[in-house]
C-alpha cells in the first residue's frame, strides 16, 4: 500500500488536471459556438450562389466547357487535408488520416505508388501525420485557422484552382470532417475538382432564367460563379472542420474531466483507508505499550 | 425596392433603397425600381446605395455577381469595405 503522502500528491495532481480539463471544456464550448455562428452566416451566401448558379446554368448549356468541370486522365493527385492545429481532441485528426490513407489505396494507389501525390494541409496536425509519413506537403495554407476568414481560405482556394486548371493535378480531394452536432463528427472526403457536373434540378428555374437579361453574357457570368462556388465548398468543409474541432475537444475534454473525477474517488478511499489503517496501528502500539506498563 | 449585400462572412446590407449604382464588368450601371430581371456580374469598384432622403451610402466591392427580379436586388460579393 502506497504511503500516505505518495496518495496525497497523486491526489494534488489529478485534482489540477482535472481543473485544466475542465477549463478547456468550456474554452472549446465558447470557441464551438463562435464556430456555428460562422457556419449560419456563411449559409445565405452559400444558398443564394447556387440558386444563382442554377439560374443562369439552366437557360442554356453554357459552363459545360469549363475549365474546371474538365475531366482529365488521372495522373497527378492532390489531397486538401483539413485538420486542426492542436491536439487533445479525440481521435479528430487520427480520422481524417486514416480516412485521406483509406482513399488514397483505395483509389489512388497507382498515383501514390508513383509518388503523385501531393497533400495541401490546412491545420498544423495534418501536415505533420503526413510529412511523417513522407509525402510532399504544401504548408502554404497551414494556419488558417491561426485567424480563420474567408480571405484565407480564398487564397488556398484560387492556389488550387490555378494548380488545377495549369494542369499540375488532374484530381482534388476534399477531406474533412463534417460537423453534425456537438457529439458527432463524420469524416467526408469530397471531389473538389473537376467539378461534378450539375445534375440539380433546373427544371424549376427554367422559366425564371427565360425573361433574365445577362450581362456580359451567360458563359462569362458562369465562368465568374464556379470559381466562387469552389472556393465557397472549402470555405465551408473549413468552417465546418473548425466546428467540429472544437465539438470533438469539447465531447473530449468533458471525458476527461470524469475520468479525473472517478480517479480522484478512488484515490481519495485509498487515501482514507491508509490513513484509517495509520490510525489503528498508532492505537494498538499505545495500548500494547500502556499494558506492558501496567503488568509490571 | 429591396436591397441585400451578403459575402461569406456576414450581411452587410439588408434594406428599402431608391436607387444603386453598381461597378459593372462592363461598365458603371443604375438600378432603380421596377428593373426588368437581369444577372450581371461586378468588377473592382464602388457600389453607391441611395435610400429615401438622399441618404447615400458607398460600398468598395472586388467583384462579385447581382441579381435584379421583382424589385429585389441581391449582390453577392467576397469581400466589401463599407
Amino acid at each position: 500500500m502506497p504511503s500516505l503522502k505518495e496518495v496525497r500528491n497523486r491526489i494534488t495532481s489529478v485534482n489540477s488536471t482535472q481543473q485544466i480539463t475542465k477549463a478547456m471544456k468550456m474554452v472549446a464550448a465558447a470557441k464551438l459556438r463562435r464556430a456555428q455562428d460562422n457556419i449560419t452566416r456563411m449559409r445565405p451566401y452559400a444558398q443564394k450562389l447556387s440558386q444563382m448558379l442554377a439560374t443562369v446554368s439552366s437557360g442554356s448549356e453554357a459552363g459545360s466547357q469549363n475549365p474546371y468541370k474538365q475531366e482529365r486522365d488521372v495522373q497527378r493527385v492532390l489531397f486538401v487535408v483539413i485538420t486542426s492545429d492542436r491536439g487533445l481532441c479525440g481521435g479528430f485528426n487520427a480520422n481524417v488520416v486514416k480516412a485521406a490513407n483509406a482513399l488514397l489505396a483505395d483509389k489512388y494507389a497507382a498515383q501514390a505508388a508513383k509518388n503523385n501525390v501531393e497533400i495541401m494541409s490546412i491545420g498544423k496536425k495534418g501536415a505533420e501525420a503526413f510529412t511523417r509519413r513522407g509525402f510532399s506537403v504544401n504548408t502554404a495554407h497551414t494556419d488558417v485557422f491561426l485567424s480563420l476568414s474567408f480571405d484565407k481560405v480564398k487564397a488556398a482556394g484560387e492556389e488550387i484552382m490555378a494548380d488545377f486548371k495549369a494542369g499540375k493535378f488532374d484530381v482534388v480531394e476534399v477531406i474533412y470532417n463534417e460537423f453534425k452536432n456537438v457529439a458527432t463528427q463524420i469524416v467526408r472526403a469530397e471531389q473538389l475538382l473537376p467539378m461534378a457536373s450539375d445534375k440539380t434540378n433546373t427544371s424549376k428555374a427554367v422559366s425564371a432564367a427565360a425573361n433574365y437579361s445577362f450581362e456580359p453574357s451567360e458563359e462569362q457570368i458562369i465562368d465568374e460563379l464556379i470559381p466562387k462556388a469552389l472556393k465557397m465548398q472549402l470555405y465551408k468543409a473549413v468552417l465546418d472542420s473548425n466546428a467540429s474541432e472544437h465539438g470533438a475537444r469539447m465531447t473530449a475534454m468533458d471525458k476527461a474531466t470524469e475520468n479525473a473525477q472517478d480517479l480522484l474517488k478512488q484515490l481519495r478511499l485509498e487515501y482514507n483507508r491508509s490513513r484509517q489503517a495509520a490510525i489503528t496501528k498508532e492505537i494498538l502500539e499505545i495500548v500494547g505499550g500502556a499494558e506492558a506498563l501496567a503488568g509490571k | 425596392m429591396n436591397l441585400q449585400i451578403i459575402t461569406p462572412d456576414k450581411q452587410v446590407f439588408a434594406g428599402e433603397v431608391v436607387a444603386v449604382t453598381f461597378p459593372g464588368s462592363e461598365g458603371q450601371f443604375q438600378v432603380l425600381d421596377n428593373h426588368a430581371p437581369l444577372v450581371s456580374t461586378l468588377g473592382l469598384g464602388s457600389l453607391v446605395v441611395e435610400e429615401a432622403g438622399a441618404i447615400k451610402q458607398s460600398f468598395s466591392i472586388d467583384g462579385g455577381v447581382v441579381e435584379v427580379l421583382n424589385n429585389n436586388v441581391l449582390v453577392l460579393a467576397e469581400s466589401v469595405v463599407a
